[in-house]
């Protein structure tokens, strides 16, 4: 913040010598310079910090409602539905918001894989996005228990079980979690408290996330670094402009779920209250954890006990190894990836794999809302083990083979050729 | 790439809709119900038939505990209908200045009163079988509306020679495992309609589940009025984005 914006108006002026507040919206959300060639694969950053808006707002609201206690939760739900002024709007935005979050962030995610938005100097903002990640996946889950219906219990019994893999200590930590000996009350009740600190966690980290990309500035289409103030526009009214037609697209698709779909998302069990004495006859979880579903479920028993010898790890162990490491495997995509350019327009090859690997992340997606039998078992383990050979051994071995296009000189470069 | 795009995102929502449709497969019969679309609302009158139905048959096993006697306005009922409806059942208030629990009347902010005083209660009269709560059950099942109308008319005389009944148990063509504890509820003429339909099996069952699906969701015709409003107003905001993007990136070559 070298230089101090002038403002006409005496408070703002008379704020900002004491607490440069306003010099500082002045300088990162109007003059801010981004690259002009941005399309609109840009807008999902922006989406996805409106759709988290949203999801606190809703939330705070229908926690003035909703009572935390395994006998009353369901019915409070249901009285938030049927007796609050608006509330089914309010619940219906938030439970569709979730997927809508999901969804804005994994485009967010894949494009920054395709035009290689993670390399540096942005690694820092990389990761700080792999963390906002990981967080959404903790809040989601949850979110999704306090309605207290069937797939809220069993998917809670689940995922709280999966803790119980850990050497040793693993039961401990499962009874101390749940707050008992089983998923309960006081379960429900920690539960609550956490679905409501973690957004404000995640709402700090989303900070830093927008810090970092101000520190570097946005990546673009070329990947091509910014050169000169030829390559860029200031953000106001240029991507002001440009993120309010994806914003209205955005929510013109939220709505239509919300107000015509609005359980398009969910499972039907979850509107039996829970019942600990009766398993569904299949758990799933919601769809945006299908993925990782499929990979815990791909381990097979004893694989690596087999394999490496190493008697403390058992199937469960290593499934839930497998599913962390899914994401944390992220972290180190920075490295992995050896090409030193960035953008998949430029990366002949690597664009292929780009898209064999979305494919084959929603493949997974759909192995994991299936049983796990047959076929669908060797199937989710060659995708499950694809998924990781993409990051472990096609990043690092691309970067070393593939030759790339020539890159243009500069951003403005390609666009000036089209234009003469 | 925004062809391919498309095709992989239609893939996917196919493969969720998909997905959400696996389980055993029982072909539901598929009904043209009256409030499916989007712009469609209940009938009221088929609400009102649907209510005696579940008045005079649901209502001896099935508690509906979700919705209150008030709600029934939604039907078309004037408050001294409603006062009436809900005079007819019992329930238990207190303690009174003696600090006795007595009985009284239902008023029209009760919610409706169950057949049975508790789960145990109603498993002793129903041959061990728990007749669920049906506020909710059209959202409670994939294809909730479809679903509770095949069971109302899923009833077969005889079981196929391959399927061996348990004690107490009925023949049901789209049941799961084919053996349900409830008899058959509804046949020709079970009740008598008060606005002279006649009661073919076939309208009880449509009525019955109409009124249903509007006590999983009574909101519904509210939700479609103000979301046709909200759509279309995000479509005019749209355009005018669009024209103001357009305006503004004119001189900028990018």
């Amino acid at each position: 913040m070298a230089t101090k914006t002038e403002f006409n108006n005496p408070v703002v002026r008379w704020v900002d010598e004491r607490l440069p507040v306003f010099t500082y919206l002045d300088h990162e959300y109007n003059q801010f310079p981004m690259p002009k060639n941005l399309n609109y694969w840009w807008n999902f950053g922006a989406l996805a910090s409106v759709v988290l808006v949203l999801m606190i707002v809703t939330g705070i609201m229908l926690a003035m409602q909703y009572t935390a206690h395994v006998s009353m939760a369901f019915e409070s739900v249901e009285r938030i539905m049927r007796d609050v002024n608006y509330g089914w709007l309010l619940r219906y935005i938030h439970m569709n918001g979730a997927s809508m979050f999901f969804i804005v962030v994994y485009i967010h995610v894949f494009r920054g894989l395709y035009f290689g938005s993670y390399k540096a100097p942005r690694e820092l903002l990389w990761m700080l996005g792999v963390v906002i990640i990981l967080l959404m996946m903790a809040t989601a889950f949850l979110g999704y228990v306090l309605p207290w219906g069937q797939m809220s219990f069993w998917g809670a019994t689940v995922i709280t079980n999966l803790f119980s893999a850990i050497p040793f200590v693993g039961d401990w930590i499962v009874t101390w979690l749940w707050g008992g000996f089983s998923v309960d009350n006081p379960t429900l009740n920690r539960f609550f408290a956490l679905h409501y600190l973690m957004p404000f966690i995640l709402f700090a980290v989303v900070g830093l996330h927008v810090v970092a990309v101000h520190i570097t500035g946005s990546n673009n289409p070329t990947g091509v670094d910014v050169q000169s103030p030829r390559d860029t526009v200031s953000f106001h009214p240029y991507f002001t402009a440009k993120d309010s037609v994806g914003l209205v697209l955005f929510l013109f698709v939220f709505a239509a779920f919300v107000f015509f779909a609005p359980n398009y998302f969910g499972e039907p069990d979850n509107y039996i209250k829970a019942n600990p004495l009766q398993t569904p006859p299949h758990i799933v979880p919601e769809w945006y954890f299908l993925p990782f579903y499929a990979i815990l479920r791909a381990v097979p028993d004893n694989f690596i006990g087999a394999w490496m010898g190493f008697t403390l790890i058992n199937a469960k162990l290593a499934g839930v190894i497998a599913m962390f490491g899914a994401t944390i495997v992220l972290f180190f995509l920075p490295w992995l990836d050896t090409s030193k350019v960035r953008s998949a327009r430029y990366r002949p090859v690597y664009k292929w794999f780009f898209w064999v690997f979305l494919a084959d992340c929603l493949l997974l997606g759909y192995i994991g809302s299936q049983p796990a039998e047959g076929a669908f078992i060797w199937i989710g383990r060659a995708a499950t083990a694809y998924y990781f050979a993409h990051f472990l051994i096609v990043f690092p071995v691309l970067g070393w083979f593939e030759t790339p296009k020539p890159l243009p000189t500069s951003i403005s470069e390609p666009v000036l050729k089209e234009n003469s | 790439m925004r062809m391919k795009v498309l095709v992989i995102a239609a893939a996917f929502l196919a493969g969720i809709s998909s997905a959400q449709a696996s389980g055993e497969k029982i072909e539901l019969p598929q009904i043209d119900w009256s409030w499916k679309g989007p712009f469609s609302g209940f009938d009221k009158a088929q609400l009102q038939r649907g209510l005696q139905v579940y008045t005079e048959v649901c209502a001896t096993c099935h508690s509906l505990g979700l919705v209150a006697y008030r709600d029934l306005a939604d039907l078309g009922y004037g408050e001294e209908e409603i006062k009436a409806y809900a005079g007819n059942y019992e329930v238990q208030d207190g303690p009174d200045d003696e600090g006795e629990m007595y009985t009284r009347p239902a008023i029209p902010s009760d919610r409706f009163v169950a057949p049975f005083p508790n789960e145990n209660a109603a498993r002793a009269s129903n041959n061990g079988a728990y007749p669920p709560d049906l506020s909710l059950m059209v959202k409670a099942r994939k294809d909730g509306t479809n679903y509770l109308y095949a069971m109302m008319i899923g009833y077969a005389d005889e079981a196929p020679e391959d399927i061996q009944l348990m004690e107490g148990m009925n023949y049901h063509k789209y049941f799961a495992g084919h053996q349900i504890a409830m008899p058959q509820p509804l046949s020709d003429g079970v009740v008598e309609y008060t606005d002279g339909t006649e009661a073919t099996l076939d309208q009880q069952a449509k009525d019955v589940t109409a009124f249903l699906a509007w006590a999983a969701e009574p909101e519904l015709e509210e939700r479609k009025s103000l979301g046709i409003k909200v759509l279309l107003f995000l479509f005019v905001l749209f355009v005018m984005a669009v024209a103001v993007k357009k305006a503004v990136w004119r001189d900028i070559k990018h």
